[in-house]
C-alpha cells in the first residue's frame, strides 16, 4: 500500500535533485529547470498532504503554484533571450559583473 | 523703581562686556573703554542709590527674575538679594571696578588686545556681582565660577609670552600662572560643592533665608561639616593656605587685573562668603576658631614673605594675602561686621596701591623689581602721594582707613581672650607697616638705581590720576564711617561690640599697635630712605633664603604634587587609557573591519555562489529550528 510517507519521500528526493540542479548548475536555464523541479516536489508534497487530510486548500495551493511557475517561466525565458542576446552566454560565471 | 536699579545694577557690567566684545578682534579702539567704564559707573550709580534706599529705609530689596532650576523638589530662582552686606559689596565692588576701568584706558594704552581687556575686566565684575547679590548659595557659586573663569582669562592676558624657569621669574609665565589659579581654585571650588550638597541634602534648599533659618534645627555634625566645606571653598578664592600660591603668581596679568582682583573681585568672595553665611559659622564656633587661627597664621606667613622680597606688585599681593587673614580672623571671631568694613577699607587703599605700582611699572618701562628702582618722587609726585597715602592706610596708621578697620580686628582678637592671635595680629601690623614702606622709599626716595641715560620715568596720563583720587580720598576718610557702618550693617549681621574690659584698655591696646607701625616705618625709614644698602650676609642667610623663596612651597608643590601627578597621569595615559580603554575600543572597531573584510570575499558577483550561500544559510536556520523545537 503506498501511503503519505511515500509520497513525501518522492517529494523531497525530487526536491533535493532540484536544490542540487540550483547549487551545481552553471546555466541560468539549467537553474530554471531546477526551480521548476523543485516547485513540482513541493507540488506533490502539498497534493499528498491535502489528499491524506482530506482538505482542498492543498491542491488549491498546488495550482496556484502552477499558475505562477508558468507566468514566472514566460517573463524569465523573456528575460534570459534578452540576456543571451546581450552577452552570448548564459554561463552564470561569465555573467559575473558585480564582484565586490 | 528699586528693582530696575537692581537690574541696572547687575546687567550694566555684562552689556559692557558683550559691547567691548563685539571689537574684541578689531584694534585699539578708545571707545570701547569709555563705553565699558560708563556702564560701570552707572551700575556703581545704582548700587549706591540701592545704598542709600536700603539705608534710609532699612528694608532689603529683593527680586526674582525668573525660575531657572525647577526639578522635583529643586527649585532654584534667579533672585537677587539687595540688603545691608551685598549692597555694600556691590558699592565697593563698582566703584573699585570703575576706577580700575578708567585706569585701564591708560595703562593699557599701547595694547593691541585693548578691546579684548575690556570685555573680560566688565565680565569679571559682572561674574562678582552675580556673585554678591545672588539670594542663594547656587547662584553665589555659579558668580564664583564665573570669577574663576575670568581671572583665568585676565591673568593668562597676555599668554603669548614664554615660560621661563622659576628662578628667573618665580611665576613662570602668564600662561602658567592662569593655570595655577584656575586648578588651585577648583580643587577649592570642590569643597564648597561639597558644602553645597551637605546644605541641600539637610535643609532641601539653597536659599539663604530658608536654610540660615533651618540652622537651629541642623544637628552639630551636620553644621560642622557644612561650614568646613564652605570654608575650603573660601579658602581657594581668598587665597589661604595651603591654598595661597596662585595669588603671587597671579601678578602676571596686568596690573588693573592684580588691582580687581585683590581689591574688589575673586579675593573677597570667600571673606564675602563667611560673613554671608554668618549664621552657620557662629552655631559652628570650633569651625569658626579654626577660620581666626588661620587667618591670623596667614596673615604673619604673609607678611614674613613680604619683608623681604623684591617684587613691587608681589609685596603688594602678599600684603592682600595678609590683610584677607586679618578680615578671617574677624569673620572667625565673630566680628563679621568689622572683617566686612576691613574688607571694603582695605578693597580702597589696595587697589590705590596696586594702581600706583601700575604707575611705577609703566613709567619703568616694565620693570618691577624694587632694587632698581629709587628717586622716583621727583618725576611721579602723584603717584608718590597715592602709593604713601595707601602705605600710610595699610600700615595703620591713625585718621588712615586701614588704622580703624585693622584696629578693631586686633581688639577684637584681645576681646575675645585670644591673647596669641592678638600678639601674632600686633606683631604683623608692625611687619606690615615695615615692608609696606621699605616698598615706599625704595620706589620713590634715594639715587636712581636704574640707567638713567636709558629710561626717563614719566608720570602717568593727567585722567588717569585724576580716576585714582576717590580711591585715595576714601584710603583716607573711610574710618570715620565706622560708627555708621556698624549701625547700617549690624541691622543684619550679628553685632559684636567690645566688653567693658576692652574698653577700658582700648588706648593702650591702640597705642601698642600704634608703637608696632610706626616702629616698622621708623625701621624701613632707617633703612631704606636714603637708599639700598645690601647687606650680603643678611641676604644669604637661612631666613632670608627662605622667605624670598616662600618657605619653598612652590618647589614643594611642584616636588610633591605636581611632578608625582605628571606622572601618573603618564602612567594611567600609557598604561590604562592606551592599553585598557583604547584598547578595547578599538578592538571593536577592528573586529568589525577584519570580520567585514573577510566576508567580503564572499560577494563574487557570481549567482551561483550566491545561492549556494543562499541554501547554506536557510539548512542553517533550518537546523536551529529543528534543535529549538526538539529543546523545547
Amino acid at each position: 500500500m503506498i501511503g503519505l510517507s511515500h509520497y513525501l519521500i518522492v517529494s523531497a528526493l525530487i526536491f533535493s535533485i532540484g536544490l542540487m540542479g540550483v547549487l551545481r548548475r552553471r546555466n541560468l536555464l539549467m537553474l530554471f529547470f531546477a526551480t521548476e523541479v523543485m516547485l513540482n516536489a513541493v507540488n506533490i508534497a502539498f497534493a499528498a498532504i491535502s489528499h491524506y487530510y482530506n482538505d482542498l486548500t492543498g491542491q488549491m495551493f498546488a495550482f496556484f503554484i502552477i499558475a505562477i511557475a508558468a507566468s514566472e517561466v514566460a517573463v524569465g525565458l523573456g528575460l534570459l533571450i534578452v540576456l543571451y542576446k546581450k552577452y552570448g552566454s548564459l554561463d552564470l560565471d561569465d555573467l559575473a559583473s558585480m564582484k565586490g | 523703581m528699586m528693582e530696575n536699579l537692581v537690574y541696572i545694577a547687575l546687567f550694566a557690567p555684562f552689556a559692557g562686556s558683550l559691547f567691548s566684545a563685539l571689537f574684541g578682534m578689531s584694534p585699539k579702539q578708545t571707545f570701547v573703554g569709555i563705553v565699558a567704564s560708563s556702564l560701570l559707573f552707572i551700575s556703581f550709580a545704582a548700587s549706591a542709590t540701592l545704598a542709600y534706599h536700603v539705608y534710609s529705609t532699612g528694608a532689603a530689596v529683593h527680586v526674582t527674575m525668573m525660575e531657572w532650576i525647577s526639578a522635583g523638589d529643586l527649585t532654584i530662582p534667579f533672585g537677587f538679594l539687595v540688603d545691608q552686606v551685598s549692597v555694600t559689596m556691590m558699592t565697593v565692588v563698582t566703584l573699585v571696578s570703575t576706577v580700575v576701568h578708567i585706569y585701564s584706558i591708560g595703562y593699557m594704552d599701547h595694547d593691541k588686545s585693548f578691546n579684548r581687556f575690556f570685555s573680560y575686566l566688565s565680565a569679571f565684575v559682572f561674574s562678582m556681582m552675580i556673585l554678591v547679590m545672588s539670594d542663594n548659595f547656587a547662584g553665589l557659586f555659579i558668580g564664583w565660577e564665573g570669577v574663576g573663569v575670568c581671572s583665568w582669562l585676565l591673568i593668562g592676558f597676555w599668554y603669548h609670552k614664554a615660560d621661563q624657569p622659576r628662578e628667573e621669574n618665580p611665576s613662570i609665565s602668564p600662561s602658567w600662572a592662569a593655570n595655577e589659579a584656575f586648578i588651585v581654585n577648583r580643587i577649592a571650588d570642590l569643597g564648597m560643592l561639597v558644602g553645597l550638597f551637605i546644605i541641600y541634602w539637610n535643609v532641601g534648599s539653597l536659599q539663604y533665608d530658608v536654610v540660615f533659618a533651618a540652622v537651629p534645627e541642623l544637628s552639630g555634625s551636620v553644621l560642622n561639616a557644612a561650614a568646613l566645606a564652605l570654608f575650603i571653598g573660601a579658602m581657594g578664592k581668598s587665597a589661604q593656605f595651603p591654598l595661597h600660591t596662585w595669588l603671587t603668581d597671579a601678578m602676571e596679568g596686568p596690573t588693573p587685573v592684580s588691582a580687581l582682583i585683590h581689591a574688589a573681585t575673586m579675593v573677597t568672595a570667600g571673606v564675602f562668603l563667611v560673613i554671608r553665611a554668618n549664621p552657620i559659622f557662629s552655631a559652628t564656633p570650633e569651625v569658626s576658631f579654626f577660620i581666626a587661627a588661620l587667618g591670623t597664621f596667614v596673615a604673619l606667613f604673609a607678611a614674613s614673605m613680604a619683608l623681604v622680597n623684591r617684587d613691587l606688585k608681589r609685596i603688594i599681593a602678599f600684603s592682600t594675602l595678609s590683610q584677607l587673614g586679618y578680615m578671617f580672623a574677624a569673620a572667625g571671631l565673630g566680628a563679621y561686621w568689622i572683617a566686612l568694613f576691613h574688607l571694603a577699607a582695605h578693597a580702597f587703599f589696595k587697589a590705590l596701591l596696586f594702581l600706583g605700582a601700575g604707575n611705577v611699572m609703566h613709567a619703568m618701562d616694565g620693570e618691577l623689581d624694587i632694587f632698581k628702582m629709587g628717586g622716583l618722587k621727583k618725576a611721579m609726585n602723584w603717584t608718590y602721594i597715592y602709593m604713601g597715602v595707601a602705605s600710610l592706610a595699610l600700615a595703620g596708621i591713625p585718621v588712615f582707613a586701614g588704622f580703624f578697620s585693622k584696629d578693631a580686628i586686633i581688639e577684637t582678637a584681645f576681646n575675645e581672650g585670644t591673647y596669641v592671635l592678638w600678639a601674632i595680629l600686633v606683631l604683623t601690623a608692625g611687619m606690615t607697616a615695615f615692608y609696606s614702606f621699605r616698598q615706599v622709599f625704595l620706589t620713590f626716595h634715594g639715587k636712581a638705581r636704574y640707567d638713567e641715560s636709558t629710561l626717563h620715568p614719566h608720570e602717568m596720563y593727567k585722567f588717569v590720576l585724576i580716576a585714582m583720587s576717590p580711591l585715595a580720598l576714601l584710603a583716607v576718610i573711610a574710618g570715620f564711617f565706622m560708627g555708621g557702618f556698624q549701625t547700617f550693617v549690624t541691622k543684619l549681621l550679628p553685632d559684636y561690640v567690645m566688653s567693658d574690659h576692652t574698653h577700658h584698655l582700648i588706648w593702650v591696646l591702640t597705642a601698642v599697635v600704634l608703637v608696632f607701625a610706626v616702629g616698622g616705618i621708623w625701621l624701613a625709614y632707617k633703612k631704606y630712605a636714603n637708599g639700598l644698602k645690601r647687606d650680603e650676609e643678611l641676604e644669604n642667610s637661612f631666613i632670608y633664603k627662605l622667605l624670598a623663596n616662600q618657605y619653598y612651597i612652590p618647589q614643594f608643590y611642584e616636588e610633591f604634587i605636581t611632578k608625582p601627578y605628571a606622572m601618573l597621569s603618564e602612567h594611567m595615559w600609557k598604561d590604562v587609557d592606551m592599553k585598557i580603554v583604547d584598547a578595547t575600543v578599538d578592538g571593536i572597531a577592528k573586529f568589525l573591519y577584519k570580520s567585514g573584510d573577510g566576508t567580503r570575499k564572499m560577494q563574487t558577483g557570481n549567482l551561483s555562489n550566491y545561492l549556494n550561500w543562499m541554501a547554506l544559510g536557510s539548512v542553517l536556520l533550518l537546523v536551529v529550528a529543528a534543535i529549538s523545537a526538539m529543546l523545547s
